[in-house]
């Protein structure tokens, strides 16, 4: 009897370190752009629009410039 | 490039505006006790820009126009036209950015808010100042016109825009009785948000001058091309 019950103490600590064991390998915190729901992914996209949207106002304003130097 | 200096402030104060303003942290009780904004209050430091900028510019343009009728000089009238091009352009950005905000927090993209038909309106009457300038062969008349009609859109707009919606109940803040969104008044940003938001307003501004100089130096290469 007692070595009944010694078994499945030991049987039922496996059971609470398995529990502990699946409770420590959750889904990952995300990280980096991930975080927050991802909005920081947002945030990349509009930065990209916000840049090549100045890039190619800079190449007009360069290009516009030329023209004027022909034209005078 | 001339004097550039404030083309690049323009880029910096932009850059900056849409960096921190996704990681500026929100005022808990505005975004999320409040309201049903949450995150979405962030859409503050770009669509409201949109309108200060409209505004700023079509001043500049208005300026023009009294500066045209003070002294005919027709480089006037093709700034006043291109400042009012632009600021058109920024009023239906913010129009369209509106719609969408309005969508996922009053429930609808349009929901006959005085301050959604005034903005409507406004808009269209611009539209007619192009259209009216337009219509016209006669150059000097043209430009005649067309300043006198532009300080009378110009004084239309600022009732319909900031007056007449916080005559009645409004969603948008600085409504009468119940509002769409309360507490987020101008008033209820914190100096956080005020340090993001003012720069963005500088730097679309900036921006809409950008490209009205670039429109008007193409004007003046083409006016150059036909008096030759």
């Amino acid at each position: 009897m007692k070595q009944l019950i010694v078994t499945l103490i030991v049987l039922f600590v496996q059971l609470l370190a398995k529990a502990q064991d699946s409770a420590n390998h959750v889904a990952p915190t995300p990280t980096g752009l991930a975080a927050g729901n991802k909005i920081y992914v947002v945030m990349a996209v509009a930065i990209t629009i916000l840049v090549g949207l100045f890039l190619y106002v800079i190449r007009l304003d360069r290009k516009i410039s030329m023209i004027e130097k022909q034209s005078s | 490039m001339r004097q550039y200096w404030w083309k690049i402030l323009s880029i910096v104060l932009l850059i900056y505006t849409f960096i921190a303003g996704f990681l500026v942290p929100l005022p808990y009780e505005t975004a999320y006790l409040n309201s049903n904004l949450y995150e979405s209050m962030r859409n503050f430091f770009f669509h409201v820009p949109m309108w200060f900028a409209q505004l700023g510019l079509i001043t500049i343009s208005l300026v023009y126009s009294i500066m045209y009728l003070r002294k005919p000089n027709p480089t006037y009238d093709i700034y006043a036209t291109e400042f009012a091009r632009t600021g058109t352009v920024f009023g239906v950005l913010g129009l369209i950015t509106g719609a969408i905000w309005a969508n996922y927090t009053w429930g609808a993209a349009w929901s006959n808010d005085p301050k959604q038909i005034g903005a409507a309106i406004a808009l269209l009457i611009y539209v007619a100042y192009f259209v009216l300038r337009n219509s016209m062969p006669d150059l000097d008349k043209r430009a005649r016109v067309a300043g006198v009609y532009n300080i009378f859109a110009y004084f239309i707009y600022i009732p319909m825009i900031l007056i007449l919606p916080r005559l009645t109940e409004s969603l948008h803040p600085g409504g009468q009785g119940s509002e769409g969104n309360p507490g987020m008044g101008g008033n209820s940003l914190d100096a956080k948000l005020r340090l993001v938001f003012w720069p963005a307003v500088l730097g679309w501004l900036l921006l809409g001058a950008w490209i009205t100089t670039l429109r008007l130096r193409v004007r003046i290469i083409e006016e150059k091309k036909h008096s030759v």
